[in-house]
């Protein structure tokens, strides 16, 4: 099984050279720990920057210079600020090539849930719907199930959709899968977990084809 | 040159009253009109409809207003670092409208340029696009949305002019330039007031025509939300 790293660093894989990638809130942030030093990559934060670097040493943060997440940061030689009506231009454009956020629930369709539980938690949508509308490649990091220990991989969401149909690939600590027009499809298992374990925390239509190979990391 | 300028901020907000729509530029903490929001908490104007990203923090930002429940309605994109409003918007006192942040920019810019209205794919499918008109374009679909009206626009920049040319500087750009010219009246305040001629008309990002009145603020606190930092090896 996998922990937040863990997630972050197989999602990294998934980033190709020349790419310019939104990272969301949360463990799509780890993520750019993990891309190889060895290819050419962009960071978009849909606050206005593009070529997002390290937090800032102690001592030299800028209030003027956060992350859509509101955290200090730095940026990188070749970095632009821009305003908001730009940075969705790139969004909505189809300029950012690659998305990688995190979610409360994802159909076995492609539906993704997590801005909102009625009556609990309204933080909003920022700009997941803006992205998840948009993005050709959109991939979910997220834990399997919920703190209740409920497959957060489902037949339908149960909570308010942030976008329908547009979830491409899920990396959770049990497994890496793909949405295709007939449900989830196993790619992976995380080291040490099985195929039933993955059934079992599972509750959308899952397509299990073959040996399921264990990832590298 | 047609001077823009303003002895102060209780002069820039000549005419701010109970039951106004108004704009505020800012990302989180970042680029807010830091003066603007204390000057509208003396005046104690209530009823207020704000459009902004976020509503600040309980203590700081447009969490000072809300404080006071001098807000009537939000509508924002994101608001999860702010107790205070979570309590009276789950309590039903405060009316919120919840956009998707691209569209949020897109609204202001709408107004701003003469639009009435843009489809946008964002939102299609979820209860953002109830009771809204909907619309096929080359296979996929959008929904349609009306751009903003609202009496006052109050933003922060970095640098301006006389003129009420703007430079921002940073993040701090985000929503501000977009608002500018999308309400009635645009106000902005500055860290740094110049004189006509002393910016380059090559580095403007905002100009002066769609600013209305501009002053120097007083003090800026420029609070940061997410203090984050790596350590020196």
């Amino acid at each position: 099984m996998l922990d937040k790293n863990g997630i972050a660093k197989r999602i990294a894989k998934e980033v190709k050279d020349g790419y310019y990638v939104n990272l969301g809130i949360g463990i799509p942030t780890m993520v750019a720990n993990f891309v190889r030093d060895d290819i050419s990559v962009e960071f978009q934060s849909e606050n206005g920057v593009l070529g997002m670097g390290p937090f800032p040493f102690e001592g030299e943060e800028d209030a003027d210079i956060i992350n859509a997440g509101k955290q200090t940061i730095t940026t990188m030689p070749g970095a632009s600020f821009f305003d908001s009506v730009t940075s969705f231009a790139m969004i909505r454009g189809q300029h950012v090539d690659l998305t990688i956020l995190g979610a409360m629930e994802v159909s076995d369709k492609g539906d993704i849930a997590n801005w909102k539980i009625p009556g609990k938690m309204v933080k909003g949508m920022g700009g997941a719907m803006d992205l998840v509308a948009s993005a050709e490649n959109i991939i979910v990091a997220m834990m399997h199930t919920n703190r209740a220990g409920e497959s957060k991989l489902l037949k339908e969401c149960t909570l308010p959709l942030t976008g329908v149909g547009c979830v491409k690939k899920i990396v959770t600590n049990l497994a890496v899968l793909e949405v295709t027009t007939d449900g989830f499809k196993l790619l992976e298992r995380a080291p040490g977990v099985s195929v039933e374990a993955i059934e079992n925390a599972t509750n959308g239509r899952l397509i299990i084809e073959g040996d399921i190979p264990e990832m590298k990391l | 040159m047609i001077r823009k300028t303003v002895e102060n901020v209780q002069e820039a907000l000549k005419g701010v009253k109970d039951g106004m729509t108004l704009m505020l530029g800012g990302f989180g903490l970042c680029g807010i009109p830091e003066n603007t929001i204390s000057e509208l908490v003396r005046l104690g104007v209530t009823d207020l409809c704000c459009i902004s990203n976020n509503a600040g923090v309980d203590d700081f930002g447009l969490g000072l207003l809300l404080q006071k429940k001098q807000i009537r309605k939000m509508i924002s994109s994101y608001v999860g670092e702010n107790d205070e409003f979570e309590r009276q918007m789950l309590s039903g006192e405060l009316e919120v409208e919840l956009t998707p942040q691209g569209t949020l920019a897109e609204k202001c810019r709408a107004a701003q340029a003469g639009f009435p209205a843009f489809y946008t794919p964002a939102g299609f499918g979820t209860e953002v696009a109830l009771g809204k008109e909907t619309r096929e374009f080359n296979g996929k679909m959008y929904v349609l949305e009306e751009a903003f009206k609202a009496d006052f626009s109050f933003v922060k920049a970095w640098k301006g002019d006389e003129a009420g040319n703007l430079i921002f500087k940073g993040t701090a750009r985000n929503f501000n330039p977009c608002m500018c010219g999308a309400a009635n009246i645009t106000v902005a305040e500055v860290e740094e007031l110049l004189p006509a001629g002393s910016l380059d008309p090559n580095d403007i990002h905002v100009p002066g025509i769609f600013v209305q009145r501009i002053f120097q603020g007083e003090k800026y606190e420029k609070r940061i939300e997410q203090r984050t930092v790596r350590p020196r090896n």
